[in-house]
């Protein structure tokens, strides 16, 4: 497989402008003609499908969800960067693309990251004008707030809602391009397979989940903006939908699967209560501000109430280690010093299969100094939401808090133009691999999901038609669409008829959670990895063989929808512990055990400084590797410290 | 942090398909413990069901946080349960007692039909939105975001109006079945912002014809719908979108069609 970034060469400010100036066009007059999928409606997939039909192109948009208002973009809280500078705090595009190579511990490309850092400013301007509320000063402008460490506050915010009102600002752009007919919006459609002819993404198979009935839809391209798949781990702060189906099956048709193994652990989530919990609510990342975040020094300890154990009793544990940084070290950091808290025995609350995974988030002193109002005025809607879920209150006893998958770095590999290794599918959004390398800055994803649908699509898309001009036409009965079309029925039918049928399909995605989380999770080494890859191949084979679904095919079946997924998930686990056996060093959120230094990640740029874009061979768990060398021209690699 | 164990009695509705007239059925729910969020019970007894070669409850969810908008049941004749602004995803079972009979339906309205069980159809709001609530930009034609200042409480208003998640609670709670609040939440929303000014007379028009052509009911005060609403949108809206129509009315020269797709 030959991998190629197509990336411009040059002045790196100038490469996203050469890049579009030699683009091939495709005229008003013809764009009609040509007929373009959009998989998914969050804020990559809302964006472009809104951006292209409003080009003319004659757009199908499709979404699993009853309306593309509810992609899981939504529950974004925290909010988008952008280098706008309008706090005269020395911020500039070149910052925002150093913070973001550097945050990703470089294992990113550069030109990609300079492209986002510059689209930035005008995904503002674009919210703006569609009636975005953002948050605003007395004086009527923008406010902004320093988010996830950042040393600028370069974070554009709406409330706790910034995704909820970035995709219903996509979601109404869309809405106004299907009441003018250029995109037809299929909503409760799930795509089950690509179709694939003469070497080019051609269209896909869905299903409707109304009806089951399965449809082949035809196209001139394909783009995947499907979102990341946090949910392998089965608890993670997604909504239960995300999935990795549209990607898996991709991949499966030849467009390689980039780092696999980059996965963010967000460490302020509200803990896990009990076996039967569906999903973990995160909570915003902003209370590490205020909070000081401690666990018992003495085992005995972790039954007490907090309020009952003394000062001295008390262990700040990321104060003490991290003096520097304290309570506000990265992401990564805070989540994997939580793990060895919680692995020592130290961690508080109630005990799920046998352990205690929790610690304090501890908003006592920061009352004592500012007062409870200030608090509230900060954190208040995120402390009820905190008591409707424990039943606590925080103002009167510590948060108890603990890290949850959040999003995931790796994905399908693109080029510069967005295009997988198969011609004429792209990928945008969380769905693809680009721009956050090993590890993702806060309020980065909504900047570069908007970027890919409002600003690099619709010009990536252009030049890709305006290249192939015309393709053959494909009927509905060519081989390569009843072949798909029947490979993902006779799927249905494998997965409905199970020889020994015992459990629910979430029976076996929380068996693959509780692998992939204890082994490629915040810590992982060799011989955890090399134990997950022999487990998930048995426990696939015994899904296949037990998996239950009552109900039928051809109606609303939510445990066959489920079941599907759950079916990808093992095979596209296997893959993340295996990108993290081969990957022999830590970088991101990639911890390996065996490469650290007095327990920092050591990061190894002579033998590990590329992208690992890993190739369906045929069978699961034998993918080819295939490498796409990391070259750092302006940002010189350096370590990350915070002690 | 009391963790207590309940057992309940759940008489759910449960539907086919569309053409199916339904009818309850009764499910016993059995060691629930309060920490559980009523989703995850329904998780609890629907593993069950399956493993007994039953057919689960349908019934929609995505986030689980309170923000997609996508469950929704009544129970216990409230839209969203008990709780006050709370969806039906984030209710927990402390709100319940031991022995507990609970009643869960389906969102009824004539512009929801109901598609299995406690799952509906909700895309005459996606329609009603089609015709017009939105603000015609085209990509990348913006200005300078900080060329038009907003005044703070202009925003924040906006910002309250555009809390609305399109749940359809608001329906569901109303005698009528009226769309008013989460169209209202929309035209208020754009209306009151600078760049929503062009559009806005046509916008409050064509949105307020969909809606009627969708079947939902009118409006006449109840105000079931603020007190149902998950998110606190508030009636005012109501008696904003009322002005906004009248001013349209006013001034409009064609009559608007609506259309049902
Ligand atoms: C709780 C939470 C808080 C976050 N907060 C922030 C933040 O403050 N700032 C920030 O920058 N980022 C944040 N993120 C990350 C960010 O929200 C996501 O990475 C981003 O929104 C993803 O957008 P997307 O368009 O790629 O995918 P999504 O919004 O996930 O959309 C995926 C779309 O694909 C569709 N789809 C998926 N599979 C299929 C299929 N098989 N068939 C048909 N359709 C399909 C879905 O229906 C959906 O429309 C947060 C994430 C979480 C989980
Ligand atoms: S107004 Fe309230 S109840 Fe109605 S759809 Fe919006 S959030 Fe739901
Ligand atoms: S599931 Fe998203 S609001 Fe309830």
């Amino acid at each position: 497989m030959q991998l190629r970034s197509n990336e411009p060469t040059g002045p790196i400010e100038n490469r996203w402008e050469k890049h579009k100036e030699a683009n091939k066009l495709v005229s008003p007059a013809n764009r009609r003609k040509y007929t373009v999928i959009v998989v998914g409606s969050g804020l990559a997939g809302g964006a472009a499908a809104a951006s292209l039909g409003e080009m003319g192109y004659n757009v199908k948009c499709f979404c699993y969800q009853d309306s593309p208002r509810r992609a899981h973009s939504i529950a974004a809280q925290g909010g988008i960067n952008a280098a706008k500078n309008y706090q005269n705090d020395g911020d500039s595009v070149y910052r925002l693309f150093y913070d973001t190579v550097k945050g990703g511990d470089f294992r990113s490309r550069e030109s990609n990251v300079f492209r986002l850092a510059e689209l930035s400013v005008q995904i503002i301007d674009q919210a703006v004008a569609q009636g975005v509320p953002f948050a605003r000063e007395y004086g009527g402008l923008l406010g902004n707030r320093s988010f996830g460490g950042a040393q600028v506050s370069r974070t554009f915010y709406a409330r706790g809602q910034t995704g909820q009102q970035l995709l219903l600002g996509a979601y109404q752009a869309l809405s106004r391009q299907i009441e003018a007919g250029t995109v037809e919006m299929f909503s409760r459609t799930e795509m089950l397979d690509l179709i694939v002819h003469d070497g080019r993404a051609r269209g896909i198979v869905t299903r409707c989940m109304k009806t089951g009935k399965v449809s082949p839809h035809i196209a001139d391209m394909v783009i995947l903006c499907t979102g990341g798949y946090g949910n392998v781990f089965y608890l993670s702060t997604n909504a239960k939908g995300c999935n990795c189906t549209a990607a898996w099956r991709t991949h499966r048709h030849g467009a390689a699967f980039a780092n696999p193994c980059y996965t963010q652990i967000h460490p302020t989530c509200i803990p896990q209560a009990g076996t039967y919990q569906s999903k973990l609510t995160l909570m915003s990342e902003s209370l590490r501000n205020d909070g000081r975040v401690w666990v018992p020094r003495k085992k005995e300890d972790v039954t007490k109430r907090p309020e009952d154990i003394a000062e001295e009793d008390r262990y700040y544990y990321l104060e003490e280690r991290y003096p520097a940084f304290g309570n506000l070290v990265p992401r990564d950091v805070a989540s994997r010093n939580a793990l060895y808290v919680t692995n020592d025995g130290l961690g508080v609350g109630p005990e799920v299969d046998g352990e205690r995974r929790g610690v304090y988030l501890d908003f006592g002193d920061a009352i004592d100094r500012l007062g409870e109002q200030t608090i509230q005025e900060r954190y208040g809607n995120l402390f009820e939401m905190y008591e409707r879920i424990t039943n606590d209150s925080p103002y009167e006893t510590p948060m108890r808090i603990y890290p949850a998958t959040h999003y995931t770095m790796g994905g399908l590999w693109v080029d510069y133009n967005l295009e997988t290794t198969i011609p004429g599918l792209f990928a945008g959004g969380e769905a693809n691999f680009s721009d956050h390398g090993a590890n993702r800055l806060g309020a980065s994803a909504l900047m570069q999901g908007l970027a890919d649908g409002y600003f690099v699509l619709p010009f990536t898309v252009g030049n890709y038609l305006g290249e192939v001009r015309t393709l053959p036409p494909l009927a509905e009965d060519h081989a390569d669409v009843t072949g798909a079309v029947t490979a993902v029925e006779e799927r249905i039918q494998k997965l409905m008829n199970a020889p020994d049928p015992k459990h629910a399909p979430e029976h076996f995605h929380r068996m693959l959670g509780r692998i992939i989380w204890t082994k490629c999770g915040m810590s992982r080494n060799k011989e955890g990895l090399e134990k997950a890859l022999r487990d998930i191949p048995k426990l696939r084979d015994q899904f296949w063989r037990e998996v239950k679904i009552t109900g039928t095919g051809e109606e609303l079946n939510q445990t066959l929808e489920r079941a599907g997924r759950v079916a990808d998930f093992f095979e596209l686990g296997e893959l993340m512990c295996l990108d993290a056996l081969r990957r022999e060093e830590s970088c991101g959120g990639h911890f390996r055990e065996e490469h650290e230094e007095n327990g920092e990640a050591l990061r190894d740029d002579d033998n590990f400084s590329y992208v690992a874009a890993w190739e369906w061979t045929g069978t699961p768990g034998e993918p080819r590797l295939n490498k796409e060398p990391l070259t750092f021209e302006y940002v010189k690699p350096s370590k990350r410290s915070y002690k | 942090m009391s963790e207590e164990l309940l057992n309940l009695t759940l008489h759910v509705w449960r539907q086919d398909g569309p053409d199916d007239a339904g009818r309850f059925e009764t499910h016993q729910a059995k060691d629930i413990t309060t920490h559980m969020s009523f989703l995850e019970m329904l998780d609890v007894v629907n593993e069950l069901l399956i493993e007994n070669g039953k057919s689960p409850i349908a019934f929609d969810h995505d986030c689980r946080e309170g923000i997609c908008g996508t469950c929704g049941m009544v129970i216990n004749g409230v839209a969203h349960g008990p709780q006050k602004l709370t969806t039906t995803c984030q209710l927990h079972m402390r709100q319940f007692k031991n022995g507990d009979e609970i009643w869960l339906e389906p969102w009824r309205a004539s512009g929801f039909p109901v598609l299995k069980d406690l799952v509906v159809d909700r895309t005459a709001f996606d329609r009603i939105i089609q015709a017009g609530g939105y603000i015609s930009i085209r990509t990348g034609s913006a200005s300078e975001a900080n060329e038009l200042p907003v005044a703070k409480e202009i925003a924040d208003q906006a910002m309250d109006a555009a809390e609305c998640i399109g749940c359809g609670a608001c329906v569901a709670a109303c005698p009528n079945a009226s769309a008013s609040l989460f169209t209202a939440a929309k035209i208020s929303h754009l209306s009151l912002l600078p760049q929503g000014q062009a559009e806005r007379q046509d916008r409050a028009r064509k949105m307020v014809a969909q809606m009627d052509a969708e079947g939902f009911g009118g409006c006449t005060n109840h105000g079931e719908c603020e007190a149902a609403c998950p998110k606190g949108v508030s009636l005012r809206w109501i008696a904003r979108m009322n002005r906004e129509l009248v001013r349209a009315m006013v001034t409009a020269d064609a009559p608007i069609e609506s259309r049902k797709r």
